[in-house]
């Protein structure tokens, strides 16, 4: 569950979707700087007749007005809806009749895109991409028209068990910190946003300073540079982007509760965490995965399968540039709720005092460095793992370090920052039926 | 993204869905080949197991799926959910590997794994470094007759699949009303039946009843094997010769699934979905129609067409319509779920716009069918949604996984490579005419079941919030 829960909350990275990389391909990327000074990271592959781009600019739902919610996702849903000459109709149109896949979306601190595009169509794509940057619209029908749309979407989300643990988990942990913010805004914000509004964070945003590009498929170096170009060195020069303060996930005395009358019980978790520049991350990273990492984790043996409590259960580093956090979700039948948090905290509390075993931390080590391959065998898959790469500022021979990063964990290491780690309270949100005790 | 840790019926709709881009077809005639599209090695073993193997040489890694004609359509009345069931049992160990034993494996050498259920079948897959293809092989062949399962794995197991179906249905109004419409468009197949199964049926599924299920249908020649990605098809078939070639035929199985057919429909159903917790209302209608083993030939392919234009975009004729041009919807949608044994289900969705009513929205959708049924299609919409619907086979080629479940899916309900490898062909074929008989022909009320998903206001608990 772990990939879906984390794009609906929205989190900037975690640790399961990024380290692996195909090593074949891998020694192959190459940083492509454009005539105009537009930089890429490509990986050149001709097997198929397809490129795929994914990029992004700093910005983001913190970006949004502190009264008006909701502004940054709205962009991100118009760019797309009508661009220069061309209404929401025909740049759609344009766009389907070549099946060019053109999107955006945004994320609490990224406007992220993705383009993907048979070779043959590639001017086309680039073309279009280039309107949609520059030039995007935000058209009053197209806005009414998406805006219903969000409305509905925060309509349902309002008595959805996981949505509404999501948010209270961001409130609670963030408080007045940007991150709490909720990212697809509030019915009360949502309203009030104007075209205005979009118009000028589009401008604050998309510039050429932040912006990180991969590219992975048939196409050369030479062609992409001038691509590179010909969208994005007409962008402006300077984004104006508002700065984010630092924060810590707040953790409250007690547990959370939210009422709501549902037959599954959602329950959320999370602790301070450890940010991706910090020397003890990747240890982090391995022992996540002896706790949480798949079927043979502790909690999933100890939760699912011994006891039968739950369906999923999982936990992920999550880490912000302004701050990074641990953070667990599952969901179990209301009567079990109790059961169910108890024998998570007795593992977490284990793991922190013990830490792992010799053969745990071999065991994951060896998984962790030899799927390194495995996520990594589409194009939109390694676009967007080397787009992440640029983004952690981890450098451009980071996939030819990584295992040797993951080789230098230690048990002594291990044992250490377990307990930082895990060695302290977790705020623990429940929405469910029933009331719970408020023990932490 | 099935990246839930394993075994889940939403997970295989997904594949589903997706599928149904692909393989839906109608004619028989063969066709000069496509050049999106490769076609995979193929070749059967002594004990009646189908192999295939679809090359990508790009990054070192295969995926290894193994699928078994066989899902919650094939179940015995009563034991609702036992597919599914069982899917979730074949992970709890064999005679010679010990419970976990297979899982720890996949996880040491940095593999992946997962499985999933359909109504038409149940598959497992390993997604490897290619030097461990050998290894996975060797436990899927074993797994596929040396399960054994005790109560004390099977009773924690079954409380899992009750929390998946909290997870995916009960916490879901959504979900429970296409439940609703699925059992009211079937009056007599098994496809109105829930895959994950109904609650009170899972709730009394035993170690018993899964294991006869298991005898009963896992075999060799009942199953198909797909391996996609870094490897020739020699050496899989040394080595499937060594692992599943070890399996013995099931001479009980029969080759042809004959299940109870539907009557004519005579009469359009109605269903409403009322919770406490729907915010916002929604309608959907489903259509009984030809799968792509039971349509004649080119109709699969312009039902798929017909998918498209109704609903794909912003540019769908319903979206234009309903959303667009008056202002009565907030999103619309359509698909056809063509990967099917039996007849299946074509659907048209809407979210109306606050103040619009349910009568309103549905004239509107009947209008849009309407026009098409008497007008057809125009030509540049035509070229526009078939130019998408093949491209998707080339962007397919671009993941091995995709390939996997998509000669999987296929096969496994019958279809041949053929059919797989001219697909593409066979949608460029789709005529105009076509696609206006094929509206005429299905997307006739009296086919259909329409569902509502409404607040109800009579609820007695209140929510807070707090």
């Amino acid at each position: 569950m772990r990939l879906a829960r984390v794009s609906y909350l929205g989190i900037a990275a975690v640790c399961g979707l990024l380290l692996s990389l195909a090593s074949a391909q891998a020694t192959n990327i190459q940083r492509v700087v454009s005539p105009g000074g537009i930089e890429a990271w490509l990986v050149q592959d001709t097997t198929v007749p397809i490129i795929a781009m994914e990029y992004a600019f700093a910005g983001g739902s913190t970006q949004d007005p502190p009264d008006k919610p909701g502004v940054a996702n709205l962009v991100a849903s118009l760019l797309d809806e009508g661009a220069g000459d061309l209404d929401a109709k025909a740049f759609r149109e344009r766009l389907e009749r070549r099946a060019i896949d053109l999107s955006f979306n945004d994320s609490r601190e990224h406007l992220r895109g993705s383009l993907r595009t048979l070779k043959e169509h590639r001017d086309e794509a680039f073309d279009l991409l280039r309107l949609a940057l520059a030039q995007p619209r935000f058209d009053a029908e197209a806005l009414e028209r998406i805006r219903a749309q969000v409305m509905a979407t925060l309509r349902r989300q309002s008595t959805s068990p996981n949505d509404i643990a999501s948010k209270r988990f961001f409130e609670v942990g963030f408080g007045t910190h940007p991150y709490a913010s909720p990212p697809s805004g509030t019915l009360d914000s949502v309203p009030k946003i104007s075209a205005d509004d979009l118009r000028d964070h589009a401008k604050r945003v998309i510039a050429r300073d932040t912006v990180k590009i991969s590219v992975v498929g048939d196409i050369d170096p030479a062609t992409l540079g001038a691509m590179l170009d010909r969208v994005f060195a007409g962008l402006p020069a300077k984004s104006d982007l508002k700065p984010i303060p630092p924060v810590e996930l707040h953790v409250p005395p007690s547990r959370v509760n939210v009422t709501l009358d549902v037959p599954q019980t959602v329950v959320l978790f999370g602790a301070p965490g450890i940010v991706r520049s910090d020397p003890d991350f990747m240890t982090a990273y391995v022992l996540n995965h002896i706790l949480a990492g798949g079927m043979t984790s502790r909690l999933y043996r100890e939760v699912r399968e011994k006891r039968g409590l739950v369906y999923s259960i999982s936990e992920s580093l999550v880490w912000f540039r302004q701050t990074a956090f641990v953070m667990g979700s599952t969901a179990t039948r209301a009567d079990r709720a109790n059961d169910t948090i108890d024998t998570i905290e007795k593992e977490i509390h284990r793991i922190a005092a013990e830490g792992p075993s010799q053969k745990e931390l071999d065991e994951a080590k060896s998984y962790l460095k030899g799927s390194q391959m495995l996520s990594l065998d589409t194009s939109s898959k390694i676009a967007g793992a080397l787009l992440q790469y640029q983004i952690d500022d981890l450098g451009i021979d980071y996939i030819d370090r990584r295992n040797g990063l993951i080789d230098a964990v230690t048990l002594d290491d291990a044992k250490r920052v377990a307990k930082r780690l895990w060695d302290q309270r977790f705020l623990t949100v429940a929405v469910g039926r029933v009331a719970q005790p408020t023990g932490n | 993204m099935t990246q839930s840790f394993r075994r889940s019926p939403k997970a295989s709709f997904a594949i589903f869905a997706f599928l149904s881009f692909f393989v839906a077809l109608g004619s028989t005639v063969a066709r000069a080949q496509s050049a999106e599209v490769q076609r995979p090695a193929s070749f059967t073993l002594a004990n009646g197991l189908q192999i295939v193997v679809i090359p990508d040489h790009r990054t070192p890694v295969v995926t290894h799926m193994i699928w078994y004609k066989v899902g919650s359509a094939d179940e015995t009345p009563g034991k609702s959910g036992l597919a599914h069931f069982l899917e979730h049992l074949m992970f709890k160990g064999t005679k010679r590997f010990p419970a976990g034993q297979f899982s720890q494996t996949v996880i040491r050498i940095g593999g992946q794994e997962n499985a999933f259920t359909s109504t038409d079948y149940t598959g497992y897959f390993q997604r490897v470094p290619r030097d461990k293809l050998a290894t996975v092989m060797e436990f899927e062949a074993d797994r596929m007759t040396g399960l054994t399962l005790k109560d004390e794995n099977v009773l924690p197991e079954r409380d899992v699949v009750l929390e998946e179906y909290n997870m995916r249905v009960a916490n879901n109004p959504d979900a429970k009303l296409s439940e609703q419409i699925m059992a009211a468009l079937y009056l007599n197949h098994p496809y109105g039946r829930p895959v994950i199964g109904w609650r009170h049926e899972i709730e009394q599924l035993n170690r018993e009843d899964a294991l006869e299920f298991y005898k009963r249908f896992y075999a060799p020649n009942n199953a198909t094997l797909v391996v996609a990605g870094d490897v020739e098809p020699e050496e899989v078939r040394k080595l499937a010769e060594k692992t599943y070639g070890q399996q013995v035929r099931q001479p009980s199985i029969p080759a042809k699934r004959i299940r109870p057919q539907e009557p004519t429909p005579i009469a359009p159903r109605t269903v409403t979905l009322a919770d406490p917790r729907v915010e916002q209302p929604s309608l959907r209608r489903y259509y009984l129609v030809p799968s792509a083993v039971t349509a004649a030939a080119g109709e699969a392919p312009a039902l798929e067409v017909l998918a498209q234009v109704l609903g794909a975009g912003s540019n769908s004729y319903l979206y234009r319509s309903l959303v667009v041009e008056r202002g009565l919807a907030i999103s619309t949608g359509a698909w056809y779920n063509g990967s099917a044994l039996d007849p299946t289900q074509f659907a048209v969705s809407a979210v109306p716009k606050p103040g619009i009513g349910f009568p309103e929205i549905e004239d509107a959708i009947e209008k849009v069918i309407a026009d098409v049924a008497q007008n057809g299609v125009r030509a540049e919409d035509l070229d526009r949604v078939k130019t998408q619907l093949i491209s998707e086979a080339t962007y397919a080629r671009d993941n091995q996984s995709t390939m996997a479940r998509w000669y999987g899916g296929a096969l496994t309900i019958g279809l041949t490579i053929d059919q797989i490898v001219s697909w593409p062909d066979r949608v460029r074929a789709v005529t105009g005419d076509q696609v206006r008989d094929a509206a005429r022909t299905w997307l006739e009320k009296n086919r259909s079941v329409t569902g509502y998903l409404i607040k109800d206001t009579t609820a007695k608990r209140e929510d807070k919030r707090s």
